[in-house]
């Protein structure tokens, strides 16, 4: 079952690759992603009762296979409510991926679908891999299609953003293997033989200053990922440059594999010193939380704006994350989930706008909703969830992620809050430049058709969703984070 | 007596094979000139060579007089080595087959190439490691400079010469002082006297190992020896620059492992210390130069340096992780970089075409020739270490190594140095990427060509998604070492 999950886009893949042009990539791939989708869905409402590997844990799904034996490495998937819920996004925002080239890519589009399904393919498997070398195998694997997608589908300047994210990803991907490659080499000197199982892993004991260390190769890899401030830098070049696609799959799903690695792996394996470092952590995540809300509100380029808003709503999962405790870490995968749909639905909208009138650039926007009203309204809506607004998911995901990080340190969470301040600016500047004021003479786009209507209108439904009845997805993940707290809080 | 004869000619198989076939090609011109029997005889006796390499793998281990020693370690590199000249004669064809020269002599001196480097593997005392080095060199002057039709194959094979010429003479020189130090030329002679600590610390000693050292160095291209490497690379033939940048290479590391391992150099710290720091300097300045280049073979030529210096982080960690590390991480480096000048040598050999040389040249392949783009691209991918290619179990592997024995320094360089190489590997496969949707170009390819790439990128691939065999094969054959 957890095999199929990655199976089923990677054959999608295979199959989009060879289809030709014209009709037939788009509809492999939109069907590939409703399997996925309603793979995802048949876990959930099928989960069974929960179950610990190795005396860790409460999962829901796991499957092994010996791999390279020689290195105790194994093919291990498992599924817990953790990653359940993000893969369920990443099903549903590959559908709007899909749904979102299906005009604006009209050059080689067999080859653009494979790229996006194997890059959806390999985030699935880092969702899924319980071995460290099969998740390292994953995360790196996934940068490779994603590349593709940016350097050769995206705008101007895309050579230099796909390779400045590659290089960002994998550079810090590598002192991550250093890491992994150090804790094998640890359970080796302990237990005689190698070993790259997570389970196997968690029981070591390492000493102060070595854990340090190695927690750092781990968290620097995330935090590039996630982004947080210092470190990224990419994160705007990529989101400008990527096509509409590349870019709700970077921000909706990609930027979640940085936060899901925080969770699963940077504190569980370095328990003490990721408590140790976790006043540093939050102090990044409410320094990315106000800078990436100052460096949203001077720009111009639409897509630019929105890509620092992620950089500042990431800022409170790593806030959540290092506060660890019960609040903080569901009000993390909340913000993780409706930041991917809210995000994902606004570079929709950028993409549409920019499919209608070639440009990004604020400036020459203005007075859309007179012309086009059911855009201006959906921009409006997800402008006003990204701003954090009661009712939406990401007031859940910030206010509990708050309300966590207060236990834990309330200055860094007194300078957070105010980033809400600046995601109040950044978005109502938003509006007003693009939506409302005097409309150019020549600026007469098409309002959205059906097939953009239902996209936007299916993620507004589930912003609400998780907003006013997220019971469903902290029913899920509670009892992954009880026995995460337990295991690593003696 | 006569059961170990037959047992020492059982694993001799492959060097007995190798040689056969340079006899039987060279038989084959006398009779009559065909460039295709050529290469078929050629084939086929290096397909053989390969085969008997599993009756040779029951023999061993065996020492055939005092001079060699068949073991798995030797039969493990000596299969890398005839499967790399195999493909490279299958490459040569088409390529050949375009040139206004003569064109049978290739495949008489590829096998006698490759028996030096064969032979080299099997080395276990300087004498036999001064004479299959020599036997490769030689071989290697007239395939670098075999298109006589062009000045820079002949400017490469002239470059070649001097400066493996002095490589030789420093290799010499220290073989002499070593042996008036010690009066051994054997390395398990020379261990013995090192571990009794006999003379250690002596200047002599330390000067010889040196010595020994650089001679290899230059043949490894390794940072400050690496000079004639570019200019090599770039004028010879490109399938005879697949070659050297592979069995070349291969052969050249063995025998420098094999020597450490047994002439106790392990135990000089001052030596260790010297290729500490050559590991350091040649992933710096492969990287670092590597990103100037305009020229793809140029650039493949700078990325090698780096490569082999990646090489050396487990050669440093030490005999026994270390010389499987190093060993895996070489056979998935010759598989990648034959590939690449694989890809190459096809492109060059295509009716109507020429051989590319500028990056800029490959603008648009991925839409003119997406097989070929795509294996370039495996191939530059591998290079750079992305999993699910043999280049990430090798990065794997030497980062796994410097791990193991805590060699911070050389293995941040070798996170860095695989940074820097990125860019310039990725700036590759996006120009292929660029440029407007051409017709594709007239004239297809030789068939055998593309096989042999189509072979190569599946070992790349496989190796790459299930290591699991080559990593037993280096771990069984890294226990010979001990």
């Amino acid at each position: 079952m957890l095999t199929a999950l990655v199976a089923v886009p990677v054959i999608g893949a295979l199959l989009a690759g060879f289809a030709g042009e014209g009709r037939g990539p788009r509809v492999i791939a939109a069907l590939a992603m409703a399997v996925e989708l309603g793979l995802c869905l048949a876990l959930w409402l099928e989960a069974g009762p929960l179950f610990r590997i190795g005396g860790h844990g409460a999962w829901l799904a796991y499957e092994s296979a010996a791999w390279i034996p020689r290195f105790g490495i194994d093919y291990q998937l498992a599924l817990d409510g953790l990653s359940l819920p993000l893969l369920t996004l990443t099903a549903a925002l590959g559908l709007v991926g899909v749904g979102a080239s299906w005009t604006e890519i009209r050059e080689r589009v067999a080859f653009f679908h494979a790229n996006l399904l194997f890059a959806l393919a390999g985030t699935v498997g880092v969702f899924l891999a319980t071995d460290l070398f099969l998740f390292f195998v994953f995360w790196e694997v996934m940068l490779v299609p994603m590349y593709f997608l940016i350097g050769i589908w995206g705008h101007e300047g895309r050579t230099y953003a796909a390779i400045k994210f590659f290089i960002f990803t994998q550079a810090s991907g590598l002192l991550m293997l250093v890491s992994i490659l150090a804790l094998a080499f640890l359970h080796a000197d302990a237990a005689g033989g190698f070993s790259f199982d997570y389970f196997d892993l968690l029981d070591l004991d390492i000493g102060a200053p070595l854990a340090t260390w190695l927690m750092l190769g781990f968290f620097v890899a995330f935090m590039v990922k996630l982004p947080a401030v210092p470190l990224h830098s990419w994160l705007p070049d990529a989101h400008t440059a990527a096509p509409t696609a590349g870019s709700i799959i970077l921000a909706a799903i990609l930027l979640k594999t940085g936060a899901y690695g925080l969770i699963r792996f940077t504190v569980p394996l370095f328990p003490e010193a990721a408590l140790a470092f976790a006043p540093v952590a939050m102090a990044l995540g409410a320094a990315s939380i106000v800078y990436g809300a100052l460096l949203a509100f001077v720009q111009d380029d639409l897509k630019r704006l929105i890509a620092c808003t992620s950089i500042s709503h990431l800022g409170f999962v790593l806030l959540g994350v290092f506060a660890w405790n019960p609040w903080a870490l569901q009000g993390a995968l909340m913000q993780m989930i409706a930041h991917g749909v809210s995000t994902g639905a606004l570079f929709l909208l950028a993409g549409a706008l920019q499919e209608r009138l070639h440009t990004r650039d604020m400036a020459a926007m203005g007075g859309l909703a007179a012309r086009a009203p059911v855009l201006a309204g959906f921009g409006l809506f997800f402008a006003v969830a990204s701003l954090g607004m009661p009712g939406t998911g990401n007031f859940l995901g910030e206010f509990l992620a708050l309300l966590g990080a207060w236990q834990a340190s309330p200055l860094w969470t007194a300078i957070s809050a105010a980033g809400l301040v600046g995601a109040a600016i950044y978005a109502l500047i938003l509006v007003q430049r693009s939506f409302h004021g005097e409309p150019p003479a020549d600026l007469r786009p098409a309002d959205f058709d059906t097939r953009e209507i239902a996209m936007m209108g299916a993620l507004a439904v589930a912003l609400l969703w998780l907003g006013l009845y997220p019971q469903p997805v902290f029913d899920l993940a509670e009892p992954v984070f009880a026995t995460l707290l337990t295991e690593t809080r003696p | 007596m006569t059961e170990t004869l037959v047992q020492q000619l059982t694993a001799l198989l492959p060097w007995l094979l190798t040689a056969a076939g340079a006899v039987a090609v060279m038989g084959a011109i006398a009779i009559r000139r065909h460039h295709g029997a050529a290469c078929v005889v050629c084939v086929a006796f290096l397909g053989a060579a390969l085969v008997s390499l599993w009756p040779a793998a029951g023999a061993a281990p065996v020492d055939a007089g005092p001079l060699f020693r068949i073991d798995a370690y030797a039969l493990f590199f000596t299969g890398v080595i005839l499967a790399a000249t195999l493909l490279t004669a299958i490459l040569a064809h088409g390529y050949l087959a375009r040139l206004s020269v003569r064109r049978e002599e290739f495949y008489l001196l590829l096998p006698i190439a490759a028996l030096g480097a064969a032979a080299l593997t099997a080395a276990d005392h300087l004498a036999s490691l001064f004479l299959a080095l020599e036997t490769t060199s030689i071989a290697l002057y007239g395939l670098i400079a075999y298109r006589r039709d062009g000045r820079t194959a002949i400017e490469a094979g002239l470059k070649y010469l001097v400066l493996v010429g002095v490589a030789t003479g420093l290799l010499a020189f220290g073989i002499a002082l070593l042996y008036a130090a010690t009066g051994e030329l054997a390395f398990d002679r020379l261990g013995v006297l090192t571990a009794a600590d006999i003379n250690l610390g002596d200047a002599t000693l330390s000067a010889a190992i040196l010595l020994i050292v650089a001679g290899l160095a230059f043949k490894l291209s390794l940072v400050p020896f690496h000079l004639w490497t570019p200019d090599v690379y770039q004028g010879a033939p490109a399938p005879v620059t697949g070659f050297l940048a592979t069995v070349s290479k291969a052969a050249a590391l063995a025998v420098l492992l094999r020597y450490l391992a047994g002439a106790g150099a392990y135990q000089q710290a001052a030596a260790m210390q010297i290729l500490l720091w050559i590991a350091v300097a040649s992933m710096l300045v492969g990287n670092w130069l590597a990103l100037l280049q305009d020229d793809l073979k140029r650039l493949l030529a700078y990325s090698s340096i780096a490569h082999l210096g990646y090489v050396l982080v487990p050669l440093l960690a030490g005999p026994a992780f270390g010389a499987e590390a190093a060993m895996a991480y070489l056979a998935a480096y010759a598989a990648m970089t034959l590939g690449a000048f694989a890809v190459i040598t096809v492109l060059a050999a295509a009716p109507g075409a020429r051989e590319p040389s500028a990056v800029d040249e490959y603008a648009g392949l991925f839409w003119r020739r997406p097989a070929l783009a795509g294996a370039l691209t495996v191939m530059l991918l591998a290079l750079a270490g992305i999993p699910l290619t043999a280049g990430f179990i090798a990065k794997f592997y030497a980062v796994a190594a410097g791990v193991g024995e805590r060699l911070w320094l050389p293995v941040l360089v070798l996170v860095a140095g695989s940074a820097i190489g990125l860019y310039y590997y990725l700036r590759v496969v996006i120009v292929m990427t660029r440029g407007e949707t051409g017709a594709p170009s007239a004239g297809r390819p030789a068939r055998a060509g593309l096989l042999a790439v189509a072979v190569i990128v599946a070992i790349v691939l496989y190796l790459g998604v299930y290591p699991a065999p080559l990593v037993e094969a280096a771990a069984t054959a890294a226990t010979a070492l001990d």
